[in-house]
């Protein structure tokens, strides 16, 4: 292929996806266990290595020390804005950590930063790319949320770039799910997108007009989701077994993490049934029950739901937009399934929102419509164009603390501001530039960017200069600076202190495998990788002869089998991955009935073992309000 | 780059203007090539000329915003992803001096604010040395009020007052409340009507410059006329506008 593929990545708070446009579609790419979904959870194995995905989430029960999960919440941030993080989640920061240093998690005995542990899933995203195409994967659009503030987005380019993937665009989440969702309907009107996922919280609002998909508000909370639903019912478990029992588990990270496990199934049955029952074994041989109905887990969630509601009445009022003036309601994100969450969207917005595309899915395949367009485009996308917004005013710190805003914040972007600065003193050589990301007034409640200092100023008399300061917000919605001191004509030097980046040095630090791509390793990964798969499939194939399905084939599909599993051992010890491959697609199709007979067998076996009521656990909680007591077994 | 947090902006200076495509070399390009489609180094203009307008404040927004979109098709850096370095550049350059312009020039308030500003008024200096100033000497901001709304003015803050006091006690004055509400059905009236002056005053403006353009003498008093006009409207409406901000912030409190 004369163009290279690049691939479209939702790297959620929860799961992550990457998705490819596939002819005139969006799909997404499973990974090596036919799931579309990484949980974005890394962790280490005994020999220090890294897992990704649905392997490490065993980890978090069995070893959470070694396991870490919503790191996109530390994304971009410093150590005093996490304080409140630290107390819901198990984010264990480094202990020689220095004020102002980037934030560093242990897991196990080795620290990582976030951009790194997020550069792991995007890795294991990468690899998945390229087991399906058989090729390398090295450019990629990365989403991010629409409310994200520069820090966070630059923090998430460098993941992509430790990852060993060219980050063409950023695209903010709801954008993308326009996309997908703009793709599929090809109608003008005025969307409003409603993205509760995980972590983040975002609304955009847009106008779709022949083929430009143009954003005119957007609001958002990037620390609200679901991850905030599981904590409150985490600490629900946890003040019951303190207070009932006097067992005090929050620093039992074995327990917490079990509890955490029950709850998320509990939210997440509680979307389609009445009632769920909780039931987790505790240290000590105790069990924890509870029964939640649907109506009391409404009651408790209604406070995190309602702050959704203010975001969502800004962007409206910021797009000079009545609800009734919204032609559609699309939702995305993973809680949006809570039924509680919907009935908030319709009297919102009052109308019935759309959930025709997989809210789980519908950001990677947006993402990979984006793709698309920056590789040039196909007949799909023909006449596309995206036309994004920056969520967050720019401003600069002026005298008395204040912040002047420069560029609105739903200025379409790329933007641009000029500001000129003199000199205060005769001679005066540097003058400091304190930029700031905000709506507040006073610069110490906005989010501060980067200090940083004009250096080389002529000498001139006070008041003489006059700098040029250029600020430009590019389409990825990261601030680039640039100074020229106009009388003299010379360019100033821009020194600048991030408040929480890292310098290039830091980043290419970082770099995982810097030959990731190198066409030589590329290929002996793929090996390896198809030779595990092989181990696999002949292993299970093993079990198969065993099991009393293989005596229900015929003599003919027995003897096509046991050619087909003869050469694939015989290629499985030579270098060539796409004949393994080959031999495993094969085998695999000759074996369907086989592992469908398997099934049925099973299934019936499982039903034999257990019955019904075995799966009750009995009499629930009667007192009302906002939950009853928890029972202790 | 100096820093992945803050990029600095790489700053080369335009090339000379050239009268034909940087690619192609076909003909006189502006911001794109009519016949190669390759985005053109942006030149230093003003946001009228980029969108090839005179300047005058009468203005059909819907052709802004037509013309708007045309340009984002051909400038926007998503659809030069693929072009070499410095046209990726230009492209980012190009596409945020329209996203400026257009941003600008379809706003009643701020065209003509930047008009005033390319004629050598400098409204936000002295709005922003005033506000400067009272903010480290501590004094409140002292504003200019109208002759014609002092003694309305005086009376709505000294209701405004009386109702802060009132929230702060936790007593409530259904009363005050509809007179202060009356007031600001007023004042958001007074805005209507002088943003129909305003309207007016573009005309004018219009007016002389067309004169201009047909060769008709226009001497700088009377340009200095029609400026000071808007200028005293602008600093007007400013006036009217912080005060129903003042009283929206009063009720929702």
């Amino acid at each position: 292929m004369a163009t290279d593929r690049i691939v479209g990545i939702d790297l959620g708070t929860t799961n992550s996806l990457v998705a490819f446009m596939q002819g005139e579609s969006p799909v997404v790419i499973p990974g090596e266990d036919g799931l579309n979904l990484v949980p974005s959870v890394v962790a280490l194995d005994d020999k220090n290595q890294p897992v990704i995905g649905n392997a490490a989430r065993k980890y978090l029960t069995e070893t959470p020390e070694r396991a870490v999960y919503s790191i996109k919440r530390l994304m971009g941030r410093g150590v005093d804005d996490i304080q409140q993080e630290l107390k819901f989640f198990p984010f264990r920061l480094a202990e020689d950590l220095q004020p102002g240093e980037v934030l560093r998690i242990k897991l196990g005995e080795k620290t990582f930063t976030p951009r790194e542990i997020s550069a792991l899933i995007l890795r294991q995203l990468k690899r998945n790319a390229e087991r399906f195409f058989g090729a390398p994967v090295t450019k990629a659009v990365i989403t991010v949320p629409a409310y994200f503030n520069d820090a966070q987005r630059q923090a998430t380019k460098d993941a992509g770039r430790i990852a060993g993937l060219e980050v063409l665009r950023l695209v903010n989440e709801p954008t993308a799910a326009s996309l997908a969702y703009g793709l599929d309907k090809k109608q003008n009107g005025v969307v409003a997108v409603y993205d509760l996922g995980g972590g983040t919280f975002d609304i955009s609002i847009l106008n779709l007009h022949d083929g430009i998909f143009e954003v005119i508000a957007t609001n958002g909370d990037t620390h609200l989701g679901g991850d905030d639903i599981d904590n409150l019912l985490i600490t629900i478990a946890l003040d019951d077994t303190l207070g009932d029992l006097g067992l005090d588990l929050r620093r039992n990270g074995e327990a917490v993490q079990a509890i955490r496990k029950a709850v998320i199934e509990a939210k997440i049955a509680l979307s389609s049934q009445p009632s769920v029952k909780l039931d987790v074994e505790l240290p000590g041989g105790k069990r924890y029950l509870r029964e939640i109905t649907r109506e009391q887990f409404e009651q408790l969630i209604q406070p995190i739901i309602d702050r959704t509601v203010g975001p969502c009445k800004q962007a409206l009022k910021d797009a000079g937009l009545k609800p009734e003036q919204i032609d559609e309601v699309v939702l995305v994100g993973g809680s949006t399934r809570i039924p509680k969450v919907r009935a908030l969207v319709k009297n919102l917005f009052q109308r019935e929102p759309h959930i025709d595309l997989n809210p789980d899915e519908v950001v990677a395949l947006g993402a990979a419509v984006q793709a698309n367009i920056l590789g040039g485009g196909s007949e799909a996308t023909e006449n596309m164009l995206l036309l994004d917004v920056t969520p967050l005013s720019l401003g600069i710190e002026v005298a008395g603390g204040v912040t002047d805003k420069i560029i609105l914040r739903n200025s379409t972007i790329p933007a641009s501001a000029t500001q000129f600065y003199t000199t205060q003193v005769d001679g005066q050589a540097n003058v400091a530039i304190h930029v700031l990301q905000g709506e507040r007034e006073l610069a110490k409640d906005c989010r501060s960017l980067a200090r940083f200092d004009l250096k080389g100023v002529p000498p001139m008399a006070a008041g003489m200069a006059r700098i040029e300061v250029k600020f430009l917000i590019d389409a990825n919605g990261i601030l680039h600076v640039a100074a020229r001191e106009q009388r003299s004509g010379k360019e100033a030097e821009i020194q600048v202190q991030p408040s929480y980046g890292l310098t290039d040095e830091q980043v290419e630090g970082m770099i995982l495998d810097s030959f990731d791509s190198a066409e030589e390793d590329f290929r002996q990964r793929q090996v390896i990788e198809a030779r595990n798969e092989a181990t696999t499939i002949l292993a299970a194939l093993d079990k198969g002869k065993k099991s009393p399905a293989w005596g229900h084939l015929t003599t003919d599909e027995k003897k096509k089998i046991a050619k087909m599993e003869k050469s694939l051992i015989a290629v499985k010890s030579e270098d060539d991955y796409q004949a393994i491959r080959k031999a495993i697609d094969a085998l695999n199709q000759g074996t369907t009935r086989l592992a469908e007979l398997m099934m049925d067998s099973a299934v019936s076996t499982a039903l034999k073992g257990k019955t019904m009521d075995e799966a009750d656990m009995g009499e629930g909680p009667t007192a009302p309000h906002p939950m009853a007591k928890a029972e202790f077994e | 780059m100096t820093n992945s947090s803050l990029t600095t902006i790489a700053d080369k200076p335009a090339p000379e203007e050239t009268q034909s495509c940087w690619s192609c070399g076909t003909m006189r390009a502006v911001h794109f090539c009519e016949s190669c489609g390759k985005v053109q180094p942006p030149a230093p203009v003003d946001y009228f000329t980029f969108f090839g307008l005179p300047r005058k404040l009468t203005l059909d927004v819907a052709a802004l915003d037509k013309d708007f979109y045309l340009l984002s098709r051909k400038l926007h850096p998503d659809l030069n992803a693929r072009a070499g370095i410095q046209e990726q550049e230009w492209s980012l350059q190009q596409s945020s001096l329209l996203n400026d312009a257009h941003r600008t020039l379809k706003d009643p308030i701020k065209r003509t604010q930047y008009l005033l500003k390319l004629e050598g008024v400098e409204l936000e200096q002295q709005s922003k040395s005033a506000t400067e100033q009272a903010r480290s000497t501590g004094e409140t901001k002292k504003q200019i009020v109208p002759p014609d709304l002092l003694e309305e003015v005086f009376e709505l803050n000294m209701q405004l007052e009386e109702l802060r006091m009132q929230k702060k006690m936790g007593e409530d004055d259904p009363a005050l409340i509809e007179e202060i509400g009356r007031q600001k059905l007023e004042l958001e009236e007074k805005h209507e009507v002088l943003l129909r002056e305003l309207e007016d005053n573009w005309k004018m403006w219009d007016g002389m410059i067309q004169r201009q353009q047909n060769g008709q003498p226009v001497s700088d008093e009377d340009r200095r006329q029609e400026r000071d006009k808007m200028v005293d409207l602008l600093n007007r409406r400013n006036y009217i506008r912080n005060l129903v901000r003042d009283v929206n912030e009063a009720l929702e409190q």
